[in-house]
């Protein structure tokens, strides 16, 4: 095995890569499990802005509803590069203007904690959409028997709309999940230690640029294919009461 | 149109006015005399890259999209390889690799660096238009494989009835069809290729972000240059979906 690994060329690679600090390893690793985290913090908080906004744009006033079309046009004009310096600028010099002018010190908002705001935000507006949409496409009579039975409102979103929706609204947020993990590279550019600015850095101090940004690509890749996976169960989960989708009842 | 302008509108209407006369009147614009041409020169290879990158990606993207779509095994495979390694990435990460990783290499080989070329090789918007090139096509690779497949048999099998070759069929029947069917998505995906254009900026390419970015260096005024560029941003998004909008309606649709 050794030997056909110096044959191949490819043993200094593998130092390079190897965890323990001469290697890099270690460092694209940790940038990966913080790409992780900030993709699964903000899909979180977009599916959150996204639900609501959604249901603010289906039964919201009609002030509402025109505050909502401005958010949603907005981000989804401009590039999320700037979106992303105008949040993490503007939230964190009012946020600090805030506290100084209630009494309090200045704070650091952690890079974490600012990624997955920024990108929230951004992932709201396209959630937004797909959800609007999703519930758009439940039969209009089950969520009205519901309320002739007199279900509270969230009671029924709870029971009949969300899960009626859920396999409307997958395979968009399967492609929103994409996006946000791929939005995290963009991260790098503000200076935060996630998976592309870890193996720029990695690739700049050791010379080897094909070896980390092949690695990276990689690691990325694994993550869209092993996403892809799980949500093709989700929807099989999701639709799985449905005729004729592969184990329904007819 | 009736009952568009009601009373809420009017009001929101008139606080935006009112958020654009402040910001023109208590922000910073003194600046923008000075940088104006750089500015222009900024736009300006924002939209030729977008142009560019666009209108190369959709020519790799058609044979992207037909291999997939109808072609034997062995072009299809890595054709689909493709698309997923493009779509699977991050598309700054490509183009570090592409600018750091190629950019490195080429300096290696004495006839690289004897060649005609290497004056162009030396400069960062060859990588730029590469990897946006590259990006769009696998990106559009899987949406003309929708729209190829998309296209009725019977459309193809009445050409072909008719004895036409095989090329006329795709040049006649099946890219127009394929093409008038991803015309909306088109629209957007270009949308998403503007907005993944100041990604440029990173590997030294001049384009309007990089302006912004030297104004906020140079001045310190760091929200003034941002919300210009979101304007700017926005302005070429809605030519671009007018002109999308324009080409649709030229293409002529059955209503039914």
């Amino acid at each position: 095995m050794n030997g056909l690994i110096t044959a191949s060329g490819l043993g200094p690679a593998l130092d390079l890569l190897a965890l323990s600090p001469p290697g890099w390893g270690g460092n694209l690793l940790r940038g990966l499990v913080n790409s992780i985290q900030i993709a699964l913090g903000a899909f979180g908080l977009g599916l959150l802005i996204g639900l609501l906004s959604a249901y603010g744009k289906l039964y919201g006033g009609p002030v509402i509803r025109d505050l909502l079309a401005v958010y949603t046009t907005i981000v989804r004009a401009v590039p999320e590069l700037i979106l992303i310096l105008i949040l993490y600028y503007a939230v964190t010099d009012a946020l600090n203007q805030l506290l100084v002018a209630s009494g309090f010190a200045r704070i650091q908002i952690s890079g974490v904690m600012a990624g997955i705001a920024v990108l929230g935000v951004v992932q709201g507006a396209y959630a937004t959409e797909v959800l609007r949409g999703a519930i758009l496409a439940v039969p209009a009579g089950q969520i009205e028997a519901a309320r002739a039975f007199g279900m509270p409102p969230v009671m029924l979103a709870r029971r009949i709309t969300l899960p009626a929706m859920l396999a409307f609204a997958l395979p968009g947020l399967a492609n929103l999940w994409l996006i946000a993990t791929k939005d995290t590279a963009l991260l790098a550019v503000v200076g935060f230690g996630e998976l592309t600015l870890e193996t720029r850095q990695a690739a700049g101090a050791t010379k080897a640029y094909f070896t980390f940004f092949v690695a990276a690509g990689l690691l990325y890749l694994l993550i869209s294919l092993v996403s892809g996976r799980v949500f093709a169960w989700l929807e099989r989960r999701a639709r799985r009461g449905e005729p004729g989708a592969g184990g329904g009842g007819r | 149109m009736t009952g568009w302008l009601q009373p809420h509108r009017v009001v929101m209407i008139a606080l935006a006015l009112a958020l654009v006369l402040w910001s023109a009147f208590s922000l910073r614009w003194d600046w923008l005399a000075e940088y104006a041409p750089l500015m222009a020169e900024g736009i300006w290879n924002t939209i030729w890259i977008l142009v560019v990158t666009s209108v190369l990606g959709m020519l790799l993207a058609i044979p992207l999209g037909l291999a997939q779509a109808a072609g034997p095994w062995y072009l299809a495979a890595p054709a689909r390889a493709f698309c997923t390694v493009i779509r699977g990435t991050p598309l700054l990460l490509q183009l570090w690799l592409l600018y750091y990783g190629l950019g490195s290499l080429f300096p290696q080989f004495p006839w690289i660096r004897q060649s005609d070329l290497w004056p162009i090789l030396r400069q960062a918007w060859p990588y730029a238009v590469l990897a946006l090139t590259l990006s769009f096509a696998g990106y559009e690779g899987e949406v003309m494989r929708g729209a190829f497949k998309g296209v009725p048999r019977g459309q193809l099998e009445a050409a072909k009835a008719m004895g036409m070759p095989r090329l006329t069929i795709l040049r006649r029947i099946w890219l127009p069809q394929a093409v008038q069917r991803a015309l909306p998505t088109l629209g957007g995906e270009t949308v998403l290729q503007l907005k993944a254009t100041p990604l440029v900026a990173t590997i030294t390419v001049m384009d309007i972000y990089a302006v912004s970015s030297r104004v906020r260096q140079d001045t310190f005024i760091v929200y003034e240059p941002l919300l210009l560029l979101a304007v700017v941003y926005m302005c070429i998004t809605g030519l671009i979906v007018l002109a999308f909008r324009w080409l649709e309606r030229r293409v002529p649709q059955r209503v039914a």
